[in-house]
Formats: structure tokens, sequence, C-alpha cells
């Protein structure tokens, strides 16, 4: 919306070199001789490490170099520098440095290659130039090369040999290097010889990695903070700065008096030690500089390096303004691309609107209705925070208060921009972290509602992966036009209904809903008139009329009628639902179960609507309707199905209790009695085992084979235990109709609390660790019975006993672990393929290609076919086109 | 020394006469298999045991036919427009089991191109972000749990998680190699020649067939071969003694059964040490392969699978069929087959360590990871040694890793960061070059005319 403030100038590239001392002196802005920062009165010390031309950091104050402020006007601050008494050698560059003096001769300085092996080389890579091809292995080549030679074939003098001494210091043929002398070596290799050194000539010379002189950073860069005291505390880096100037001094002095070599050398190192501390602070081989507390210094390479660094944490990732964060919490009567802000935020939040002929009268009303009488008995009604004029190249943000509203509104002047309040209808990105795929972040429609959390339809949970046990989120206002309208396309959350992941839905009926659906549609039930339409009231007036069925002195609507309603007229579909038993004679169209779902025309004559119909993932209705009549019908549907599902189970009445786990006396003996035959069992298996009857398996030891074995009969244990429940646990069993419907747990989930918990494992073996030769001193020493190696035959409902309670716990744990264990390297490995692909894009031509224009693929994915719009995974639907040609549409 | 030539021979004869016998066979075989394998990368048909070569041969040319016959009639219909062969393929097969179909082939494939136009990708769009997402995403959901049995109980194989960095990494041997070694024509049917293939290739080592015993007094060692393991494993007693001839400085004697070696010049430490090596001394098979479990499969025959691997090797024994011969080793399969089929493998193993784990994630996104790994002919890792290292932009190794020495190398080298990618722009503040970000809108203004 600002065209002013938009992006005109573009970077086109950025160039890489190294500075050369001149340049470094071209570029100070004053010499630093001083080690002391203020004097006694407070004020800093020219020529000293806060000199005012290095720029400023107190508000108000003036740059000398520049005459700026510091906030408002923008000085960056400029750099000084430190002229060196000795050169010294840059960490970082060491090895560079090395291969250069390893590879050319220290009387002539030229490379140690015969002039026709130079000649190949230069020619050969300039053949790597033009591929493109990464030259790294040539130029390793080329120093073997020069580091075999044994006399410089210029010149004729005998090669030494180079060692380096980490961190900083060089020998050749065992006697030390001064940087001095290594500046001078680096001198004499000709700009010509350079490129087989992997340096370019136009923007780097090898003397350069020897400093001579140091920049010092403007004081932008490390400010000192005033503590409450009226003491200064001072940057790491103006430390670390004081001990090289202090430092450099004394060299000076002690070198110009004329002080023995000795002491001379010795400063001479101590100066290299600050140096390499302030560029790197964890150079191996040398102890980090600390500060006075002991807490090791934050020096140059530290502030850049790592997740806290620069890099990670202020230029690939930015804090941002409006933004706000609440927990969140459910609300199945909005929409799914509605989200509920609270007034709170609301009224915090602004959008900015320019005012223009068009809307100053409107512009005027949102400034003072926020304090009219009538917005009173309203709750509540957007308002304007701030005004930005524009007056002569100058901004202006003005406080928009009760007392100054009306006189702001009569004063507004066309150009201006109001920051007016959220209001119903904006459109927000709404963000979940961990943001592991772009369904982490959608845009949702503000809707302003009362109380403090965030609120939004449960059918949005599975992609924020969100549940209400306290998580929170986060919403960023869009600011600009152009934003929103990508927004609005794009990021909607009915935009994102299908997964580019595996081209189906994820966003569809949990939980209540299905359990609802599955309650409305089940069986033939029959619903009295005035209930049903009671139901239906709940979706308003959207969808079509349900058949009345009449019968003597009543009248009913049948549960599948009702939910007929929510489908379109043309919808033909038949599937197995998720109740679906898989007999072994499919009676489809006359399934017994009701498990076969047939839909003509828009009408649901047979079956049970589930998890496979609506669901997230599975759901065909809704698969269907999106791929038939766009991502609005999509919308459309899953809104209705929460409302008609919610007002449905709240109908009927739903709820699950410990007693949903009763199973009869009978069956408990049942399932005792099988514990008891898979004990003996086990036991025969280790009796023959000890006898050494047992046969092993194909290339498996004779322990291993009993675990096998064993661990087989335990869960074929369970099996059996839930089976035997599950026949006592009917579909008028609210937990077994959530688990029958996929609403929520499973089969076996209700086994475990009815019948009985099974085998816990630990590493996928049963448990065998703990005392020498036994898991716990309950049991005898070398028992390989069931019970002493972790099988639990009681259910969670008849509790554990104390050693199954431990074993459980074991179990227990290892998942803990595991999942935490997971978090971390599945994130790292998620980091790394996101660099390595970020830059990878289909081209107009149909090509898949790197930013660099390497072609990965010439049509994408063998086919050129969109995932998210691809029918699980093939790119047309070639049943459906069939026998949509066979039936003549 | 002449007996020893001669056994050499003799052996060789023994293996050189089923070849020549079969050569002809083979050439036929060869051509069906190629014929098979692409069907399988196309459909993944079970090829059901064919008994009867000719038969087969017939259906295959009458249905090749007609095959024929509906693609020409398809490629008329297409003119010139794109369809993937896939789904040519699926058309042509569902036409051929109903006749009724033919005459409406014009409405199928109209229908058919209007889809797929309809579906194709939008250009600009961001695949590779999507694709690193949806393979990352499903890994939160994944076991640790690092050994599964799969398919076959008796080998373990690592799954989950630490398989999929396993393979994103491109390392070099995988935790648990493993291969499965199909089987031509009559060796997948026989159990017998199916067994003398694995004993092939199972390393057998001289400890697992004959007792060794060290006579210290002596110094002499007394190698007592096990006629029951020798047998099963497919040696003989002759085979044992001129392995151990191998070993330098000791002499191998037969004596009745048993093989007596003495050392050229005894000391009771040596004959420690050739004690130990002849425990280690291999007799047979290929190196790296530990184990081998031979299985029937249904419409297969038999199939040999193996723990360990070492395709240079298992490809040159005789009855093994090379075209459909497998193994987890990404790299031996980059060496051996080349950098395509190594794109195959990254995609097979990745598709199935993720369906695995019940997590559905579309072929094309572990696709495009694996052409980024290999488009410029060598396996790269995802990661600082491989792709990300690589790229052209300082900015964006920078932000990824190894931050300072980029920097320095960067300045050193000259380098120009030409903001092409997305970690570059987002440090300068710029919009990115991907989506939206990669059109730019142009107006034409409408003056009046006056």
């Amino acid at each position: 919306m600002e065209r002013t403030r938009s992006v005109t100038k573009k970077i086109g590239s950025i160039e890489f070199s190294l500075l050369s001392p001149n340049e470094v002196r071209r570029m100070s802005a004053t010499k630093v001789i001083t080690a002391d920062t203020y004097d006694d009165d407070g004020f800093p010390i020219a020529m000293g490490l806060m000199d005012p031309r290095l720029g400023v950091v107190e508000p108000g104050l003036r740059c000398k170099t520049c005459g700026q402020r510091v906030g408002k006007d923008k000085c960056p601050g400029h750099f000084g520098h430190i002229d060196l008494a000795m050169p010294v050698i840059h960490v970082g560059l060491i090895k560079t440095i090395r291969n250069c003096l390893r590879s050319t001769c220290r009387e002539c300085g030229r490379i140690l290659l015969t002039e026709k092996q130079k000649d190949d080389y230069l020619a050969e890579l300039k053949h790597y130039e033009r591929d493109g091809r990464s030259n790294a292995g040539l130029l390793k080549q080329a120093i073997t090369d020069c580091v075999k030679s044994e006399k410089c074939p210029r010149c004729g003098r005998e090669v030494g040999k180079i060692e380096l001494d980490k961190p900083t210091s060089l020998r050749e043929n065992g006697k030390k290097l001064t940087p001095s002398e290594v500046r001078e070596w680096l001198e004499k290799i000709p700009d010509e010889d350079l490129p087989l050194l992997d340096i370019n000539r136009k923007t780097a010379r090898p003397e350069w990695m020897v400093l001579t002189v140091l920049p010092v950073p403007p004081v932008t860069v490390r400010p000192s903070v005033t503590l409450q005291s009226g003491e200064r505390s001072e940057d790491d880096l103006t430390h670390k700065l004081v001990d090289v100037i202090r430092i450099n001094q004394r060299l000076q002095e002690n070198r110009d008096a004329g002080a023995p070599q000795l002491i001379v050398e010795d400063l001479w190192e101590l100066l290299q030690y600050h140096i390499t501390t302030y560029l790197d602070n964890q150079t191996s081989g040398i102890p980090p500089a600390r500060h006075r507390s002991g807490r090791p210094l934050k020096t140059l390479a530290q502030r850049l390096k790592g997740k806290e660094g620069r890099f990670r944490s202020n230029l690939s990732g930015k804090r941002v303004n409006f933004s706000a964060r609440t927990v969140i919490s459910p609300d199945p009567n909005l929409s799914i691309n509605e989200i509920g802000v609270p007034i709170q935020i609301a009224e915090e939040l602004t959008v900015p609107v320019r005012v223009t002929s068009h809307n100053i009268d409107w512009c005027r009303d949102i400034i003072t209705q926020k304090y009219s009488i009538e917005s009173l008995s309203k709750a509540y009604v957007p308002g304007v925070n701030y005004i930005i004029k524009e007056t002569e190249g100058m901004r202006r943000r003005i406080k928009v208060t009760e007392k100054n509203a009306q006189d702001i509104a009569e004063k507004l002047q066309i150009g201006s921009i109001i920051e007016r309040q959220l209001m119903e209808g904006d459109i927000a990105l709404f963000n979940r972290q961990p943001s592991l795929h772009r369904m982490s972040m959608m845009a949702h429609r503000i809707k302003v509602v009362p109380h403090k959390t965030f609120r939004f339809n449960l059918c949005v949970c599975p992609p924020y992966n969100a549940d209400f046990d306290g998580d929170e989120m986060n919403l960023h206002i869009i600011q600009g036009e152009e934003a929103k309208a990508e927004a609005e396309l794009l990021m909607k959350v009915q935009e994102n209904i299908l997964s580019p992941r595996f081209g189906g839905a994820i966003i569809g009926g949990i939980h209540d809903h299905i359990s609802g659906c599955f309650l409305l549609t089940h069986k033939q039930r029959k619903i009295p008139v005035e209930n049903a339409l009671h139901i239906l009231s709940a979706i308003g007036d959207e969808g079509k009329n349900p058949k009345i069925i009449e019968e003597e002195n009543f009248s009913y609507i049948t549960g599948k009628e009702i939910f007929s309603a929510l489908l379109p007229d043309d919808l033909n579909l038949e599937y197995k639902a998720k109740t679906c038993l898989n007999c072994e004679l499919c009676q489809a169209p006359k399934c017994p179960h009701n498990a076969y779902v047939i839909i003509k025309n828009g009408k649901l004559t047979q079956g049970t609507i589930d998890e496979n119909s609506i669901g997230a993932f599975k759901g065909r209705i809704l698969d269907r309707i999106i791929r038939d009549h766009g991502m609005d019908a999509g919308r459309e549907f899953i809104d209705n199905v929460t409302k008609l599902a919610i007002s449905a189970i709240t109908f009927f009445g739903f709820t699950t209790s410990i007693d949903d786990e009763d199973i009869p006396e009978e069956a408990k003996r049942q399932i005792a009695k099988g514990i008891e035959k898979a004990m003996e069992k086990i036991e025969n298996l280790v009796k023959a085992y000890e006898d050494g009857q047992l046969e092993s398996l194909p290339g498996r030891s004779l322990e291993e084979t009993l675990e096998m074995e064993i661990m087989r009969v335990t869960g074929k244990t369970r099996d059996m235990a839930g089976e035997i429940a599950g026949r006592h646990l009917g579909l008028n069993n609210s937990a077994v109709i959530m688990a029958k419907s996929g609403a929520r747990g499973s089969m076996l989930n209700l086994s475990q609390m009815s019948g009985c918990v099974g085998q816990q494992a630990v590493r996928g073996e049963r448990i065998h660790r703990g005392y020498q030769y036994r898991t716990l001193p309950h049991f005898k020493q070398g028992d390989l019975g069931a019970s002493a190696k972790g099988f639990v035959a009681s259910s969670y409902k008849s509790g554990l006993s104390p050693t199954e309670y431990f074993f459980h716990s074991m179990g227990g744990r290892e998942g803990l672990v595991d999942t935490a264990v997971r978090t971390s390297r599945s994130g790292y490995m998620q980091r790394r393929l996101i660099n390595a692909l970020e830059d990878v894009k289909v081209e107009n031509d149909g090509t898949v290609r790197h930013a660099g224009g390497q072609i990965i693929q010439f049509i994408y994915g063998e086919d050129g076919i969109d995932p998210t719009r691809s029918i699980s995974g093939n790119a047309v639907d070639i049943n459906r086109i069939i026998t949509d040609v066979k039936e003549g549409i | 020394m002449p007996k020893k030539t001669s056994k050499k021979e003799d052996k060789r004869q023994i293996i050189e006469k089923p070849e020549k016998s079969e050569k002809t066979k083979v050439i036929k075989s060869v051509k069906t298999t190629k014929k098979i394998s692409k069907k399988i990368i196309k459909s993944k048909e079970k090829i059901p045991v064919k008994k009867d070569d000719k038969k087969i041969e017939k259906i295959d040319l009458i249905q090749n036919k007609e095959n024929l016959k509906i693609s020409e009639e398809i490629n008329k219909i297409l003119n010139d427009n794109f369809l993937p062969a896939s789904i040519i393929d699926a058309i042509t097969e569902r036409v051929i089991k109903d006749k009724t179909l033919e005459p409406k082939l014009n409405q199928i494939i109209t229908k058919s191109l209007e889809e797929y136009k309809k579906n194709l990708i939008d250009p600009s769009e961001a695949c590779g972000i999507i694709g690193a997402q949806s393979i990352g995403e499903p890994g939160t959901q994944m076991t640790m749990r690092t050994f599964h049995y799969a398919g076959v109980a008796e080998i373990n194989v690592t799954l989950g998680l630490p398989r999929l960095i396993e393979i994103v990494d491109a390392r070099s041997i995988p935790s648990t190699p493993m291969m499965n070694i199909y089987l031509r024509d009559e060796y997948r049917l026989s159990p017998d020649l199916a067994k003398e293939v694995a004993n092939k290739i199972e390393i057998t080592k001289l400890n697992d067939v004959a007792d060794i015993e060290a006579d210290l007094t002596n110094l002499v060692i007394y190698v007592n071969p096990n006629a029951k393991t020798l047998e099963k494993k497919g040696t003989t007693t002759d085979e044992l003694l001129e392995s151990i001839k191998k070993i330098k400085k000791i002499d191998a004697k037969l004596e009745k059964n048993k093989i007596k070696i003495t050392l050229d010049d005894p000391s009771y430490k040596k004959l420690l040490d050739v004690n130990e090596t002849l425990k280690d001394l291999k007799v047979k098979g290929i190196d790296g392969i530990k184990r081998i479990i031979i299985r029937k499969e249904p419409s297969e025959g038999y199939v040999i699978y193996s723990e360990g691997s070492n395709l240079e090797k298992v490809l040159e024994i005789e009855g093994v069929d090379p075209y459909r011969t497998t193994t987890n080793d990404i790299q031996a399969v980059g060496r051996v087959l080349g950098i395509e089929a190594a794109r195959n493998i990254i995609i097979q193993e990745a598709y199935n360590t993720l369906r695995e784990q019940g997590l559905n994630v579309d072929k094309r996104h572990i696709m495009l990871v694996a052409d980024v790994m290999t488009a410029d002919g060598s396996i790269k890792a995802i990661g600082r040694h491989g792709v990300s290292g690589e790229k052209s932009s300082v900015l964006s190794r920078a932000a990824f890793e190894i931050t300072v020495n980029h920097l320095l190398q960067a300045s050193r080298r000259g380098e120009i960061d030409e903001l092409g990618g997305v970690a570059e722009n987002i440090i300068v503040g710029q919009p990115v070059n991907l989506g939206t970000g990669a059109v730019e809108l142009v107006m034409k203004r409408i003056t009046k005319k006056v």
C-alpha cells in the first residue's frame, strides 16, 4: 500500500574481499592509540576506543564524523584503526598462509611448478570454471605437486619444509618464522601465480593475510551499557581491543627503546594472542580470553557463529511487530477459516489504512466511534491507535486518545495513514511452532471474541498439531494490500485442506464429529420429526430438505437422511467404512454390519459415516467434494459436518467412563484361563531350552530363538485377551463406538484396559536388565518365565501388581526417551533437507532447477504433476474417467 | 604340484559345462527378464513362475501386437500432446481387458488429457521446500527403534528415522547392509540349485566346517573337517586344503581325513598366530556376506536374502539374476550400476522406509531429493559435506554451518554472491525468487487518444 516505501533499489550481488592495509586506513575515521575509554568526567577520550568520531550510542549526541544522531538519522558508525607495531598473523587464514608458503619459493616467491605444469593447471582451471565445476580437488592436487618438488625450478633454491604449529606459528625446517618474515615472503608472490593458490588477485593479496593494521569497529557495534549505579559496562569487543592497544603500545615502546630481543618477542607473541582471541575466542590450542568473572569473552567469530549467532538468529530470522501470542482453546462454532481473537489483542494490533477521498468519512467515523455513547453498549468497537502524518518528508506518529479523537478526526487529511484496530473479517496469519510444514502457518479471518484465548475450529488441529493442554500460538496481522491478497488466495485454511505431502485432505472431522456422525447414521436410526429438526437447525437453512416418513401417529426422519442434507446432489460413491470387519465373504451392498457405504445422487442409502467418510487423511466424501466442487464447498462441508455432528451428539448424549471397560465375570475367567495356558506354554518352552531340546531357527542362536518364541506367545495372549474382551464390548458401549468409528482410541487400548496389558518391551526385547541374572529381587536368578521378564497379565482396570507396575514404567520410560531423541534428530535432518532443497523450483519451461541454474529434473516428478492435486499419487483418476465415459457423462 | 593344476582345470570344466549348454537359453531368458524388469518398475506386477517359455512368448506376442495397436491409436489421438507413459499404459491395460471401451478411446484420452493438464504443477512452485517439508515433517512421527524385521523374520534391518537419516547422508556403508538376491530361471525353481548358489555366496570360514587342533608339543596343527557340514556347505576337503595352502610360510598335507599343517620355521608364537589365521580363514563365499537365508516366495520360487552386502561379487555368481538383485547399499549400487541406478535405489529405500512406518509421502518428493543428491553424477549427501557445502551462495553456506570459515574463504577467493537463492535474499531483506516472488506485474497504461 505504501508505494513510497517499497523496494525500489535491489541488491544485485555482494562481493567478498580481503581488506588491504591501505583500505583499512582509508575507511578509518581515526587512529586509536589510547586504551582508555572515558575520562573522569565521563566524556569519551579523543583517539580512544569510544572516540565520538567512531559514531555514538547515546540518543541525542551527534557523531563527529557525519554529524548525525544514532536513532533517527541513522548514523551507522565509522571504523577506526590501530597501527600494529609488528605484523600479526590472522588466525582464520593460517591454513591459506601455510599453503602459500609450501607452494612458493622463499627466494623468488614463484610457485614451485615448472612453467609447463603451471600453464597446464591454469588451462585446466579455466575449463573447470567454464563448466561450473568445483575446483577444490584440482587445487589440492596443484599444492601436493608443489610440495613434492625439492628445488625451485626457477632460482634453484632448496625448498624448506613448512610446518604449522597450531594455532598461529609457522616453521621452516624447524626454524620459527616470524610474522614479519612470513609477510616479506608473501609479498614476493607475483599476481600471476595466485590463481593456483586459490586467491583472487583482484580482491586479495597474500600479504594482507598478515595484519599490519587492525580495523576498530564502530561504537554502535560494541555499545557500552550504563548500569543503574552509573557505572559503565563495556562490551566484550571493547575489552579485547583495550588489551590489544595496551600490548601494542608496550611492544612499540620496548622496540623503540631497543629492549632485548627476548622481551620484544614475548610481547609480540602476546599481541598475537590478543588479536587471535579478538578474532576467534574458541581457537583450539590456546586458552580462551576470559572476563573478570571467568566467563569466556564473546568475540567476533562467536558473534556470527551458531544458532544464537548473527546469521541464524538475526539475519535468517527476524523479530516482527504486529504479532500476538496467547493460549489456544477450541470453539466448534467457528468456521475452519476463522479465528477468535480476544478483545484485548484486537485493541492492541492494528491495520494501516491510507486516507483517501473515498474513505475519509469512514476514517473520521472510526476514529471517533470508539468513544461515542452508542459504543458503550457494544462488546467491541474498533478504534484507531495511531495516525501517521506525512508533511514535507517528516513523518509524525500521533497517538489517538479519548481526548484528542474528535480533534484529530476533524483535522484528518488525505494522504495520512490511520492505524485502525482489528475488525471482523481482517486477515491474519496463525502459526504454531514447530513449523514443520507450510500448514503450520495459515491465514484465518478474524473474529473478535471475549476472554483471553485464541479460539479456532477443532478440525484445524491436525495441520498445526495443536491440542489444548496449554499450547500457545502466534498471530501476525497482515499490513499490506499485496500481502493480504496473497494470504487470502494462497494461505487461507480452506486452500490448505489438501496436503502437498500426499495429495489428500489433512483437515477433516475429528473426535466428536466422527462419533456424532456415527451415532446419526449407524443402522436405521429413526428420529422423531421435532428432534430431527432440532438437530438440523444447527446447520441453519443450508443443505437439502430431508424426507419425512409418516407412520401411524409417528413421523420421523432417519439419521441417514439427516446426514444426506449435507451431500451435494451429484455425489455417487461406494466404499468400505472404517467399521468394516473385513469378513471373509463380503456381502458388500447388504453388509450386515452396516459397514458398506453407498451414496447415490447425494443420498446416503447404506452404511455408516465414520472416519473413512469425513475424517482427515481418509475421508472419502470429503476428498470427493473438494475435487468436484472446489475448496469453498469443501470448507462448507467441513463446517456443516462439525455443526451437525456436534448438534447430534449433544442431542443423543455421549459419555464414557470406567464402567465402559467392564466385562462379565465369565469373560474374566476365560482370559485368566488363557493367560494360565500361555504361562504353561512359556514354561514348557523354557524347559525345552534348558533341556537342550529347543530347535533353533535358521541363523539364530538358541537364546534368540527362545526369546522370539516367547514373544510370540505373549503377543498372542494379549490378542486373545483383547478378542475375548472385545466380544463382550458391543456397539452400545461409548468407548467401543469411539474406537470402531475411528474417533479416538483403538480396540487395543480397550483390551489393555479391560483384558490384559501384555508384554512390556525395552529395545524390542523382553525386559532383562536389572540385577545379576534377574530383573528384580522378587524373582529367582535365571528365571526366564513370563512374569519375571515383564509380562503384565493384569488389565489397567484391575490394576497392576508392584512388579508389573515397575516393568510397565520401564517400557513407558523408553517411549519418553525415544520421543526426546527423535525430535532433535529429525529436526536436524529437516534443517539439512530444507537447506539443500530450498532453492529448487519449477521453472517456466517445466524443468526443475537449482538457484544456480543447474537442472535437477527435466520434468517435475517424471510427469509434471503437482502432488497436491494428484489422485493418491496418480496423475489422473483413470478409474473415474472410465466409469464416467462408460456411463456417458 | 601337477596334481594341483589338474584339479583346478577339473573344477573349471565343471563350472563351464552348464554355462555352455545354457548359453542359448540364457540369451532368451535375458530378453524376457528385461521386459519383466521394466514391467516391475511400472506396474509392480508379480511374475508368475513360468514353466513353458514358448507359450508365454506367444501370449506375449499377441499382447504386444494388441498393445502396439492401441498405443498407436492413442498416439494418433494425442496428436503431439504429452501424457505420461504410466497413464497410457494404464489406459491400454484397461482397454485390452474391456473391449467395449475401444470405441470410446478418443473420449477417454481427451478427458485424461484435460485432467492431466489441470493437475500439472504451477511454474515457480517451490517444489524443493515442499519436498523437504514433506519428508521432514513425518520424521517426527517415526520410531527410533533401530531394529525391526522387514519381510524376513531372520534378518535385522535398520528402519525408521535412523535409516532415513542414513539414506539422506549417503553413508558409504549402511549400518545393516542387506541384499535380496533373485535367481535365474531354473535356479529359482530348484531348491538344490538355489542352495548351490547360496553356498557360493555365503562366507564359510574354516572354523565353520572343521575342528582346528593345535598340537603344541609337536608344533603341528591338525584340521579335522566335519563331513556333515562340509556337505551342507558344498565344499570338499580338497578345497579346504587348497585355501589353506594360500597361507604363506606353511605347508599343508592331507593325512587320512585330516589336514596336517607344519610351519616352515616352527616356533611356538607362530603356531598360535597361524592357528588364529586358520580360524578366520575364508574357505568359500564372498567377503561381507555374513549370513544367508533361502526362502520360497509364492509366485517367484527361491529367493536368497543375505545379511551383509557385496554387490560387485554377488552379480558375478552364476545363477544370480543381475536384473532384479538388489542391495540397500546405495554407494555400492552407484559404483556398480551407475548413477541412475543409485537414484532409483535412493527412491526405493526412502519410500519403503516411510511406507513401512505407515507414512504416506508422495513419490515425487522423494524423487526430487534423490535427484538433488545425484544430479551431478556422484552421490552427494544432504548436508554440509554434500549438497549444502557446494552451494554457490556464500551467505547461504555461512547461514547453514561453519559460518566463519565460509566467510573467510569467500573473501580470499573474491567470491560474488549473486543473491539467487532463498537464504541470501532473506538475509539482505529482499523478496525471495520463488512462487509469487518470482513474477512481477507489468501494467500497460492505456492512454486516451485525443
